[in-house]
């Protein structure tokens, strides 16, 4: 990657992307072989910087820190000095006095990581774990990766794929990185949603939209379901759980529809029975468990490219 | 030295003949080609000469957030903007939605000396837009307040807005509209749009604001009385202001300079000085907006001047106070977007900036410049460019959208009342008691 922070997927070029998951492949493989912490960042230190809450990508973004042995520090605005009222270039600024180098940060606010590596309040890599409705790049790269390994064919241009990205794509920040990675990689995306959940001025993004998951299913070689969250009915998104479900969930028979080789997929965490049956997530192809492993082999690239580590050791020279 | 008589030689009237007045007293006793040097003589070195600038739309943080603005800097940062006279907008700190407030305020703009500073008074009891503040209480103040706005804040209930249209009829008063449909706007950061989209920030529809503003022409027509509507900013809310106006509804709308030349785009930075309400909107309004203005469809030009601390601007957008300074830099973005433009001359643009918001606010002092009349005028560089520097404003605040900014024209004078408050682009320190 040519910058030093990681904000959004429009900063990468194919190119980096395709970087980003060869190293990734590469960790991989390393660990696969045995090794199952590598000593690339020993000594150096990251920041787990979440103002919202996340457990999953905290664990995993400290995992992949683990991995390559680098000291992380976990900050989470509950019970912080952010609850009595410190704003974020404060607590930035504090962690880096504390020896920070990169932070991921995870905000509520759209914007937080590029304002963060932008302003020139902090000197530190930034990794955007997710701002607002914004972006979530990591977990695009980790969806790509995913898909890659079950398109071998597909493996360096994802040309000829179609990808369905199902649900609440206004507030989602994992389908805006996604619609911009799957088409910087070639794929077809196509967001399937009511309505009321679409932005608007999506006729001016690279996509297909279709309100109709029905006459859309049998075409998709991925289905990605994104997470809706039961309180979008107060605000009159659309009007009961049941209605949300029947059109828009992959419940029922509607998983019978899908090509057999077309993978499942969800961001996590689920609501089974809303946006995604029991049935549907546990079936032969839903990969979703695949993506939370993947998670921490894309984060370690991310990590291990942005803070420039040592080599990565062949297998069996290190332990 | 306070000496509000003098003679000014050698200007140049809008309409490109060279004039000179005489001030006594602070009234402009003689205009002619040329007069006798019986007083002191102020040289005006060929300068463009236009009645003192009028602000509809200012807010000065006086009482209650004194170190974002007050009344006294406020006024400094005016006359260095070519401003005589300004609107001092209610959301204070109490608000002004009482006599005493109001009387404070004016009091506070009086001591200042150096434009004038009226009023503007609440329209609903805490801008809370539950009750109507006592308007006719303020209006027979000593402020004598005319304009009332819950600025900052919609009168969303459409009976409450009709009963404050009908009831400041009895005192000539006008009701300035913010308009903005806050159901439609819950949590809102910036224009929707393509540009909210991509960035993922709660969008502001036009809609919201152009469905107060036909709801509210409607209701203006329907009761007989005035409405003004405040910072205009979608080409939607000029096609309507434009019906009301062919209609003989009397409606009166202003615009402030940065819906003249900022658009959303400017958003991508996420860098919260960019952030304001009603939000920055697409090229195709501003290009809306200044046909508008130039027609008249848009009758006047106002600030919006709204200072805040830098902690509100330095952080995270959705964290950030909506707001941007405007006094300083408001001739020159007009004119930047107006006459190198094109679209107006000098004349409409002293039309738009003082003759008609000093005739919408009944300030009788300003908005020409004739014999018998108070000397508020100013005296402008127009082939001077200059470049915006936040850290040199008069203001009490930073948050220029325009830092760094190349604009033309440069306010070089301002006389309040005869009084040369403004010489060389510099506070003189003279007031006017």
């Amino acid at each position: 990657m040519r910058g030093s922070h990681l904000l959004s997927i429009a900063d990468l070029s194919r190119l980096e992307v395709l970087e980003v998951l060869d190293t990734a492949r590469e960790l991989a493989r390393i660990t696969d072989g045995g090794i199952r912490k590598l000593p690339t960042l020993r000594g150096r230190t990251v920041v787990n910087l979440f103002f919202e809450d996340s457990t999953r990508t905290r664990l995993s973004f400290e995992a992949a820190a683990k991995r390559l042995s680098a000291e992380i520090i976990n900050f989470s605005a509950k019970g912080s000095s952010v609850s009595k009222g410190e704003s974020l270039k404060d607590t930035a600024q504090t962690l880096e006095a504390m020896g920070a180098e990169l932070m991921i940060i995870r905000h509520s606010a759209s914007g937080a990581a590029l304002r963060l590596a932008e302003s020139g309040w902090v000197k530190s890599h930034i990794v955007n774990a997710g701002d607002g409705m914004h972006e979530h790049p990591t977990q695009a790269l980790l969806d790509a990766y995913s898909m890659r390994e079950h398109f071998p064919e597909h493996d360096r241009d994802f040309s000829g794929l179609r990808v369905g990205i199902v649900g609440d794509i206004l507030h989602s920040r994992v389908a805006r990185s996604n619609v911009l990675l799957l088409t910087t990689l070639g794929a077809q995306v196509v967001l399937i949603a009511p309505p009321t959940l679409l932005p608007i001025a999506i006729d001016q993004w690279p996509v297909e939209v279709s309100y109709n998951l029905d006459s859309e299913i049998r075409s998709l070689d991925a289905i990605m379901m994104l997470r809706v969250q039961a309180e979008r009915m107060k605000d009159a998104f659309f009007p009961s759980e049941r209605e949300y479900a029947r059109d828009y969930g992959l419940v029922g028979a509607r998983l019978k529809e899908l090509k057999e080789s077309a993978i499942i997929m969800h961001p996590g965490p689920m609501n089974r029975g809303l946006e995604i049956s029991a049935q549907s997530a546990d079936c032969r192809q839903s990969v979703i468990l695949e993506q939370v492993a993947n998670g921490v082999l894309v984060r370690m690239a991310v990590l291990y490219l942005l803070m420039g580590g040592a080599p990565i050791p062949t297998g069996g020279m290190l332990i | 030295m306070n000496d509000s008589s003098f003679i000014l030689k050698n200007v140049i009237h809008v309409d490109g003949t060279r004039v000179e007045l005489e001030v006594r007293q602070g009234r402009v006793t003689r205009i002619a080609n040329e007069l006798a040097a019986e007083l002191p003589v102020i040289e005006g070195k060929n300068y463009l000469l236009l009645p003192g600038l009028v602000d509809l739309h200012t807010h000065l943080r006086e009482p209650g957030r004194e170190s974002s603005e007050t009344v006294l800097s406020g006024s400094q940062a005016a006359v260095k903007g070519g401003f005589t006279a300004i609107s001092a907008m209610a959301n204070t700190s109490p608000v002004a939605d009482t006599a005493g407030v109001v009387e404070q305020v004016a009091r506070l703009g009086r001591e200042a000396g150096l434009c004038d500073v009226f009023p503007i008074g609440a329209v609903t009891v805490g801008l809370q837009g539950d009750r109507l503040a006592e308007l006719s209480a303020m209006a027979h103040s000593a402020a004598r307040v005319r304009i009332f706005s819950d600025d900052g804040h919609c009168v969303s209930d459409p009976l409450l807005m009709r009963r404050a249209l009908e009831y400041v009829k009895s005192f000539g008063g006008i009701i300035a509209q913010h308009a903005e449909e806050p159901k439609l706007t819950v949590d809102a950061q910036m224009h929707e749009g393509s540009v909210s989209s991509r960035l993922g920030l709660k969008g502001w529809p036009a809609v919201a604001e152009e469905a107060i503003i036909a709801r509210d022409i409607l209701m203006a027509h329907y009761v007989g009385s005035r409405l003004h509507i405040c910072h205009l900013t979608t080409k939607g809310g000029v096609e309507l202001v434009r019906w009301a106006k062919s209609q003989g509804i009397a409606v009166s709308a202003e615009v402030t300079p940065h819906h003249l030349l900022l658009t959303d785009e400017s958003v991508v930075s996420y860098d919260p000085v960019y952030k304001v309400n009603p939000p920055l909107r697409t090229q195709s309004d501003v290009l809306a907006l200044r046909e508008a203005l130039a027609d008249g469809t848009i009758d006047i030009v106002a600030t919006d001047h709204a200072p805040h601390p830098s902690e509100a601007k330095d952080c995270e957008w959705s964290a950030a106070a909506f707001g941007m300074l405007g006094l300083e830099t408001a001739l020159s973005v007009v004119v930047e977007t107006m006459i190198d433009t094109g679209l107006m001359n000098w004349q409409t643009l002293v039309n738009r900036m003082s003759t008609k918001p000093a005739s919408i606010g009944g300030y009788l002092d300003h908005g020409s410049i004739a014999v018998g009349q108070a000397a508020n005028f100013i005296l402008v560089n127009p082939q001077e460019r200059w470049t915006v520097d936040r850290s040199k404003l008069l203001s009490r605040s930073r948050n220029t959208p325009f830092h760094n900014l190349s604009l033309p024209a440069t306010v070089m004078d301002t006389f309040f009342h005869g009084v040369h408050v403004l010489r060389a682009g510099e506070l003189t320190g003279l007031k006017h008691e």
